[in-house]
């Protein structure tokens, strides 16, 4: 096991956003969290790397506590990569200085060897003339492409993708998701957070269907998407298939 | 526009182009020259208008006496040059405390309270008193009460008011920019493994120092007449200089002296701050650097 959830809840103010969320991942293991906007996705990717402090609830991440009092929240952020549904480079970086920053500073790698090692990710995934641009000179899809490079540069255990298609032009959608496809065939242990429903049938081991803060239902893509046994994943399904998204 | 072209005249897309671009560069000599002549009429009538007045023998006599102008130059010369490097000085520490001021007072967390309320205090007392009261009580009363190891000097005492003062203001001015860069940005630094300091540091505080540049170089052209005010402590710069000589003479002359010295620094300041201002506006707005 390489990730486990167990009883995950978190409110803001009077809003329970989650209302204990069990989750298992295996390593090398893809997971689609999908259900409607406000359900708990983001938020619950949020809790696994640390950005939101869960009020109660256990995280293990091989085995180790990682929630919860007298945990370094940086180191295991180093152990667990997010990529965002806005990108959020940093504007006054160039894209080389963006993906060298967390490297030395937060793990204390040699400038050299930083600028090395992102160099190599950014000419793999097709970005190796973009090292010394500024990222409002990158198209929607440099930048988010960007971004998961920057995550990956660290070499992060874990991958969490927050809905990271969502701001992109719909012909810049592909070229994002061709690359989450590499990371899948490489064996990256991933969560994504998802409305590409058909993204998620194609990549993902297993799906799971979230709804007000609870899951309602998982199973392998074909079963959840394709034959879903509870009545509010078959609705939200309607809806996406009425919506043209399946 | 279309009433513009003459009777007949060709509507096809490029003398139409023309047509406007010539009826703009005729507006914009046209205007340039009723600017010129309005200007020098404008002047022209006030010029007059003064040295035809009763009482401006008087005046020229009491301000604009050129030989103790030229005579008390030299002192308040010398007083001006002690303007500038207070101003100097007070500007770079002013700038760097106004920074750990700001920063103390953004950082997140329950444990930084008592660092945010300690900023918090700080802004609220030095912005809340007039800065000559602070002078007078900080100038005259700290010295009075010879610390041992501490300085005595009015001109230190009187720069740290105008330190602390100006810090308070400066303070907020980073705040506001602080204030102005996403949350998302320090999110972003937090996912990568850096600590609250170091994303404030690298990712949040060069694009809200950016933000605020304009209105530092504002502060600027402020402090460098703000300065000034420590010749209530008996500093001698170029106003108390000019004080000096004044009452010796009963004239003001030297006064204009140290208005000139004082708007040959500012007034280019004050050009450099818009010119910055305009271009920063410019870049942004063409979403580029």
């Amino acid at each position: 096991m390489k990730l486990a959830l167990r009883n995950i809840q978190k409110s803001f103010g009077s809003n329970h956003v989650l209302k204990g969320i069990d989750l298992d991942v295996d390593e090398h293991e893809v997971v689609c969290l999908i259900g409607p906007s406000g359900c708990g996705k983001s938020t619950l990717l949020r809790t696994i790397n640390l950005l939101e402090r869960i009020d109660e609830g256990t995280i293990h991440l091989d085995g180790e506590l990682v929630s919860g009092p007298g945990v370094d929240a940086n180191a295991v952020r180093q152990r667990i990569g997010i990529v965002f549904q806005s990108f959020n480079l940093f504007p006054h970086m160039t894209v080389l200085k963006n993906l060298t920053l967390g490297p030395i500073k937060a793990s204390g790698v040699s400038r050299a060897e930083a600028e090395a090692r992102a160099i190599e990710l950014l000419e793999r995934f097709g970005l190796g003339d973009k090292v010394d641009e500024y990222p409002d000179r990158l198209s929607g899809g440099q930048q988010q492409r960007a971004a998961i490079v920057r995550a990956l540069v660290g070499d992060p255990e874990v991958l969490l993708l927050d809905e990271i298609t969502s701001a992109l032009d719909p012909e810049l959608v592909g070229e994002v998701l061709s690359v989450i496809r590499e990371l899948a065939s490489r064996g990256l242990t991933m969560i994504l957070a998802t409305h590409e429903m058909g993204f998620a049938r194609d990549v993902a081991n297993r799906v799971v269907f979230l709804d007000a803060g609870r899951v309602v239902e998982r199973g392998p893509p074909a079963q959840v998407l394709g034959t879903p046994t509870q009545p509010r994943t078959q609705q939200f399904l309607r809806r996406v298939i009425e919506g043209g998204r399946l | 526009m279309a009433s513009d072209q003459p009777p007949g005249g060709q509507l096809a897309p490029p003398s139409l182009t023309g047509g406007v671009n010539t009826y703009f560069a005729q507006e914009g000599a046209r205007g340039a020259l009723i600017a010129f002549v309005s200007t020098v009429v404008f002047f022209a009538v006030a010029i007059f208008a003064i040295g035809r007045s009763e009482n401006w023998p008087t005046v020229q006599k009491s301000f604009f006496d050129v030989e103790l102008m030229w005579d008390s130059l030299p002192a308040v010369w010398d007083g001006f040059t002690t303007n500038v490097w207070m101003f100097l000085i007070g500007q770079v520490a002013i700038m760097a405390l106004a920074l750990l001021i700001a920063v103390m007072r953004s950082l997140k967390g329950p444990a930084f309270l008592p660092v945010r309320l300690l900023a918090i205090l700080f802004i609220d007392f030095f912005r809340g008193i007039p800065i000559i009261l602070g002078l007078l009580l900080f100038g005259f009363g700290i010295p009075a009460l010879r610390l041992p190891g501490l300085p005595n000097s009015a001109v230190f005492w009187g720069l740290v008011v105008v330190v602390l003062s100006y810090s308070a203001y400066t303070a907020e001015v980073y705040r506001s920019g602080i204030d102005a860069v996403p949350d998302s940005q320090r999110l972003s630094a937090a996912s990568l493994g850096l600590t609250q300091w170091q994303g404030l540091r690298y990712a949040v505080l060069p694009q809200a120092i950016r933000n605020v540049i304009p209105a530092l170089l504002n502060g600027f052209v402020s402090l460098q007449k703000d300065v000034a005010l420590l010749s209530v402590l008996g500093v001698r710069e170029a106003v108390r200089e000019a004080q000096i000589i004044t009452g010796r003479n009963f004239n003001y002359s030297p006064y204009i002296v140290a208005t000139i010295l004082f708007l040959a620094i500012s007034v280019p300041s004050a050009r450099f701050a818009d010119w910055y201002t305009a271009r920063d506006r410019a870049r942004r707005s063409q979403g580029t650097g």
